[in-house]
């Protein structure tokens, strides 16, 4: 029989359908998956998520107030059927006891954020005022620096982040992050 | 009262408490003292391999053969990493296994001591759970969880890793009543107001189509039994995965055969153009979908499947039902039943006609030869000599699973063992032999390639020395069929690499394992060399010599829809011609 003919490049010399990418729109969500604290979780819900190819933008992991227990907050992208899968996948983990989706949920969240802004003595003043306005703490003081802690959901944070990027960051952590339902 | 016992002792007593009878491992430095207590009893049967990759596919071949979980028991490093194969190919065909590997002391762990390896962390991606046993008192109760987790839910292989001085130390035995209940239950039962939504859609089906897989064979002989009744009650056309063969019989009359990339015409056919769709415990593989896009289009979906993610991953499905496929069969029944339900006579009648045009294709013919054994032939004949008998099947993987597949007929569940998620070759030879361990007085025929044959051959020292009889059928077409195959149709007949040079003399590496070997090269003696092989009471290695060039169909080249199929190679076969679009 004589080959097939099919065009060098074509998609079907594939032993697999090559598809474009999903073309549905991505969306930033939070779940909280509560899991049992023993060894290996946490690499088994990161495996998950590498080895399925689902984002982590932000994950936190600490122990709830059963000390049996640990709730995972993590940040994730992706259009709905990826995020109604990576719920099925973690909720099949046999040591994930429970995953909430916030899509929906009302909940309180909240990050804290340790910012190092350059300063000087014409920028100090401004600095510590815009700080003040949003509750922020300065935490250390260094001749040419300070550091502040903000805590508060997404918008407050990236908001500050913004306007102490005008001073120059000269470092910054985040921890992610965390999450409860309100009810 | 309590009971004091080593680690090692706890291995062995956990797994009588489970009901084990046969372990396939290999010993080394970091399981000695399990090994020991394997000596000092004879409980457990202890079936030595010659690779722990074979070890695992003997376990698996156990396993899907049975029904119950198959066990296997290897050392640390080298023996742990070669077990990966095998659990990540459970973990794809579902299949529940337990292994049990030695590790090197607890205070070792993390200095890169000899034979050292990160065994949790390498299974953790192939397993469905795995754990890491630190303390001596822990050990019985994560070995009965173990057990708990590979038989529950959708199976899947666990592994359990052991510490050598968590073999030698000593603690209380927690009996598996005694165990800790794990939260893990996964939910089995079907929601009766889905499943009243599916009478329904089978109540209005013009042109329905039940499209079942491994999961019913998964879920015991009593769903193979209900889902007979089910096609018996409705008349629906029944397909079937390459996974789920045997759970409806192929001599039933609604049986319209395989589907999926080698496929039966009517059965890809009936797929893409039903009106309904019911599958039962299949999984929407991309082996089985093409081009998803094109997936039968035209259908409301119901999908009966145990594992809540296998729903809407692939294909959004109208109808979603969790559960096993036992109990929801049964309460799917019970509502037909009671509802005096009935289906659409006249359409169905339409369909069935609609469904023996397309069956009078006669896909599978192929050119017959009387002076070269055609691989097709060469399994018509084995299934003609082997019928009626009690007779299980292994395979490698290549054009032969797939012919297999396509010539061979399964009247009942767990016959069937072939590596179909990861396509493993050489999980066939080991599989047979873990099925003729189980069933020591059946026929056990491995349909084998002889490219995959040779990637775990040494398990036939194993063959030999638990006398299991295994038949190792090998089609010897003396090149990677299924590689050779592709580069033919899509990649303009330049075959790289896919020639098995160098072959063996299979007759006398038969010889050299003290085996029997028989060589067939000619269609008039293949019969007499077939009765050969099924009459000696032993291993035989059987090297059948086909056709070199020939191609397994229908085909339908990936990425195409299910009304695509190459037909065959040769035009004039088929009037409807080469390329059915
Ligand atoms: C371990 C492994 N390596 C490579 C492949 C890719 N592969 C699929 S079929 C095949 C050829 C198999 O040849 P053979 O066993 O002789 O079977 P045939 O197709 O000739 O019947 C290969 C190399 C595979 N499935 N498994
Ligand atoms: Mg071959």
């Amino acid at each position: 029989m004589s080959a097939l003919n099919i065009k060098k490049g074509s998609t079907s010399h594939s032993a697999y359908d090559l598809r474009s990418g999903s073309t549905e729109i991505e969306e930033s969500h939070t779940l909280a998956v509560i899991v049992e604290n023993e060894p290996g979780v946490l690499a088994r819900v990161i495996g998950l998520f590498s080895g399925r190819g689902y984002n982590i933008d932000t994950l936190n992991v600490g122990p709830t107030h059963d000390p049996k227990m640990s709730r995972m907050t993590i940040v994730t992208r992706g259009d709905d059927s990826t995020i109604e899968q990576i719920v099925k996948q973690l909720n099949k983990l046999v040591n994930v006891l429970e995953v909430q989706d916030f899509r929906d949920a009302d909940y309180v969240d909240r990050e804290l954020v340790l910012v190092k802004v350059k300063v000087d003595s014409k920028t100090r003043a401004e600095v510590m005022q815009i700080t003040d306005i949003f509750r922020a703490k300065i935490v250390d003081v260094q001749p040419t620096s300070l550091t502040i802690e903000i805590t508060g959901n997404e918008s407050k944070v990236e908001k500050f982040l913004e306007l102490m990027s005008n001073f120059g960051v000269a470092g910054l952590t985040r921890t992610g992050k965390v999450a409860l339902p309100r009810k | 009262m309590s009971k004091q016992m080593t680690g090692a002792q706890m291995v062995i007593q956990a797994l009588k408490d489970q009901g084990v009878e046969i372990v396939f491992g290999y010993p080394g430095g970091a399981v000695l003292p399990i090994y020991d207590e394997i000596f000092q009893q004879n409980d457990i049967r202890h079936v030595l391999v010659r690779h722990e990759q074979g070890a695992v596919h003997m376990a698996e071949g156990y396993a899907r053969s049975t029904g119950k979980p198959g066990v296997a028991l290897v050392t640390s490093g080298p023996g742990a990493t070669n077990a990966v194969t095998g659990l990540t190919d459970a973990l794809m065909d579902s299949i529940p296994i337990v292994v049990l590997t030695g590790q090197v002391p607890t205070f070792m762990i993390g200095t890169d001591g000899f034979q050292e390896a990160d065994t949790v962390g390498i299974t953790r991606p192939c397993t469905k759970m795995n754990w890491l046993v630190k303390d001596t008192a822990n050990l019985a109760d994560t070995i009965h969880q173990a057990f708990h987790v590979a038989t529950h839910g959708r199976p899947g292989p666990v592994l359990i890793d052991i510490p050598k001085d968590v073999q030698f130390a000593t603690a209380e035995y927690v009996p598996a009543e005694k165990a800790k209940i794990s939260h893990y239950q996964p939910r089995t039962a079907g929601d009766p107001a889905q499943i009243a939504r599916l009478v329904e859609l089978m109540e209005s089906a013009e042109r329905p189509i039940i499209y079942s897989g491994g999961g019913v064979i998964n879920s015991g002989p009593r769903a193979s039994q209900l889902l007979r009744e089910l096609v018996a009650e409705t008349n629906f056309p029944i397909t079937s995965t390459l996974m789920g063969l045997g759970s409806y019989p192929a001599s039933g009359k609604n049986w319209v055969g395989m589907l999926g990339m080698h496929g039966l015409y009517e059965a890809n056919l009936a797929m893409h153009g039903c009106d309904v769709m019911i599958n039962i415990g299949a999984r929407f593989d991309d082996r089985i979908t093409g081009r998803v896009k094109d997936f039968s289009p035209k259908s409301k979906k119901a999908h009966i499947d145990i594992d809540p993610s296998s729903i809407n991953k692939v294909i959004r499905v109208d109808v979603p039902i969790v559960g096993d496929v036992t109990e929801v069969l049964e309460e799917l029944l019970r509502q037909w039943r009671a509802r005096g339900s009935k289906t659409d006579q006249r359409g169905l009648s339409q369909w069935w006609k609609q469904i023996d045009e397309w069956r009078a294709v006669k896909c599978l013919t192929y050119k017959p030869s009387t002076t070269t054994i055609k691989p097709q032939y060469a399994l018509e004949r084995l299934e003609a000599l082997t019928k009626g008998m009690d007779r299980y099947i292994t395979t490698e993987v290549g054009q032969h699973q797939m012919w297999a597949a396509q010539y061979l007929g399964f009247e009942d569940p767990n016959r069937w063992m072939t590596s179909g998620g990861l396509g493993t070759m050489g999980y066939g030879l080991p599989a047979s032999i873990g099925v003729q361990v189980a069933h020591p007085e059946s026929l056990v025929i491995n349909v084998a390639g002889e490219a995959s044959w040779l990637m775990n051959m040494q398990e036939m020292g194993t063959a030999m020395q638990f006398r299991a009889p295994v038949k190792q059928f090998i089609l010897n077409n003396e090149r990677l069929g299924m590689v050779r195959q592709w580069q033919e149709l899509l990649h303009g007949e330049r075959y790289s690499s896919s020639w098995s040079e160098s072959l063996p003399d299979f007759v006398k590496l038969a010889e050299a394992f003290g085996c029997k070997g028989i060589k067939c090269s000619d269609p008039k003696d293949l019969d007499d060399a077939i009765m050969e092989m099924i009459r000696y009471d032993g291993p035989v290695i059987f090297d059948c010599l086909v056709e070199k060039h020939e191609n397994c169909f229908p085909m339908i080249p990936s990425g195409k829809p299910h009304n695509e199929m190459l037909l065959s190679a040769d035009a004039d076969a088929f009037k409807s011609g080469a390329v059915l679009v």
